[in-house]
């Protein structure tokens, strides 16, 4: 029972992202021009979007915490965070460049969204190369948890507000059809909203892994 | 009793530059000769330029003009008096005095620089007091980002990589408004069709001032 009760959500996690694929590839699509059949892009780009704000946000509260009570272990936590939330940034690139593809007929296209991912990457790199520049493990937490808050703060900017101003192909922009009130019919709904929860609960558990044989290095080496 | 405190600091920034006034000749000097082989490269080759350009290129000009400017921030005092400032100090008055007096020496790069630029490229400028605001938003935005970014920097070892890499990434949305806002003054659109793009960049200004004086004191205790 007590087992049952730490590890429920991994096995709904599973249960959910089966359902996701299930329904999501034979479920029924409302048809919108242009995008056709590849709306069900839908369950596993837009999600991986979705995904990777979640775990830069729990990064972000990590390195909050990492600056009020100065414990390491959160900036572990935190610096973990932004790796698997970089590894759903990746994925949402590629899922979006297949489609973008198929759809606009191009891999990369000038698109705010995309440059704006593409910005994301580069200041989450400089936040990784900010982390190998400094000797000091204190040092090294306190300047990149003050880095990653000011970072997710202007990334947040970046990727809420630019897009909004300019006008583009993307889904959901310049009048194209999106997952808004009149094209998202119920029945995507009842797999879109399963499909953000499953991916997000992988997300953090993939983090969980990755914090925990962290920690086992750590003690490894000590 | 603050506001003393950072007009005091003010002032010894202003004595400093003062006394060794080469780093704002050198400043003055970067910008010119930038300006220069831009002219060289562009106006004197192909006898024009596409307004579009002159703006995009102006930009580049001052966001590199910036990074070298503000980059010395935190770097051109030795460590010992920096802690010296600590001791009697508080580090919101550091980081607001550094702000206040980087977005002074920005002003003063725009003023001189668009001065400058408009003599060797010309001016298409249909709005010049529009024009005019979206420099002093800029100004204030360049110094506000740069200055956190380069207290950052500044603890790391490598500080002029360090500044190039975070800082590029991290202006970017304040670049794009400034795009947007100071193609409009180009195309000589009306301020008062403007507000918006006035109102996200002054809002945007004042999250990276905020932020600034939340985080920096994090930084700033050794």
């Amino acid at each position: 029972m007590e087992t049952l009760k730490r590890h429920y959500w991994k096995i709904l996690s599973i249960i959910l992202l089966i359902y996701t694929v299930y329904a999501g590839f034979n479920g029924q699509v409302p048809r919108q021009p242009i995008l056709n059949e590849t709306i069900r892009n839908l369950y596993f780009h837009v999600t991986m979007w979705f995904t990777m704000i979640f775990l830069l946000g729990t990064s972000v509260y990590h390195s909050i915490q990492y600056l009020r009570k100065s414990d390491l272990k959160s900036d572990l936590i935190s610096s973990t965070y932004v790796e698997v939330g970089m590894v759903f940034a990746v994925l949402g690139l590629i899922t979006g460049s297949v489609w973008a593809k198929f759809t606009w007929g191009d891999w990369w296209t000038n698109d705010p969204k995309l440059n704006s991912v593409a910005i994301g990457l580069l200041i989450y790199l400089a936040y990784s190369l900010v982390r190998s520049s400094m000797p000091d493990e204190m040092q090294k937490a306190r300047i990149s948890s003050v880095y990653n808050i000011f970072a997710f703060v202007i990334f947040m900017v970046l990727i809420w507000i630019l897009p909004r101003m300019t006008d583009s192909l993307h889904p959901g922009n310049g009048g194209n059809p999106a997952f808004s009130k009149m094209d998202l019919d119920n029945r995507m709904r009842m797999v879109f909203y399963p499909a953000i929860i499953g991916w997000t609960l992988l997300g953090f558990w993939i983090a969980q892994l990755r914090i925990r044989i962290k920690n086992l290095e750590q003690q490894n080496e000590l | 009793m603050a506001l003393t405190e950072i007009f005091v600091l003010i002032r010894k920034e202003m004595q400093l530059e003062w006394r060794n006034k080469y780093a704002i000749h050198g400043l003055v000097l970067y910008l010119a000769a930038t300006i220069f082989i831009c002219y060289l490269s562009f106006k004197a080759k192909q006898q024009s330029i596409h307004p579009i350009m002159w703006n995009t290129l102006f930009w580049i000009i001052l966001l590199f003009s910036a990074v070298n400017a503000v980059g010395k921030s935190f770097t051109q005092e030795s460590a010992n008096r920096n802690i010296f400032y600590y001791t009697f100090a508080k580090p919101e008055s550091v980081i607001f005095s550094k702000i206040i007096y980087n977005t002074l020496v920005m002003l003063g790069v725009s003023l001189i620089g668009i001065f400058f630029y408009s003599w060797v490229m010309g001016n298409p400028v249909g709005n010049m007091p529009l024009y005019l605001v979206s420099l002093v938003l800029g100004a204030i935005g360049f110094a506000s980002t740069l200055s956190l970014v380069a207290g950052i920097a500044a603890q790391g070892e490598n500080s002029a990589t360090l500044m190039a890499v975070m800082s590029f990434p991290l202006i970017i949305p304040l670049l794009l408004l400034l795009l947007k806002l100071s193609k409009s003054a180009l195309d000589g659109i009306s301020l008062s069709e403007n507000w918006d793009e006035i109102a996200i960049l002054g809002a945007l200004d004042i999250i990276v001032i905020v932020f600034s004086g939340i985080l920096f004191p994090y930084i700033w205790k050794h």
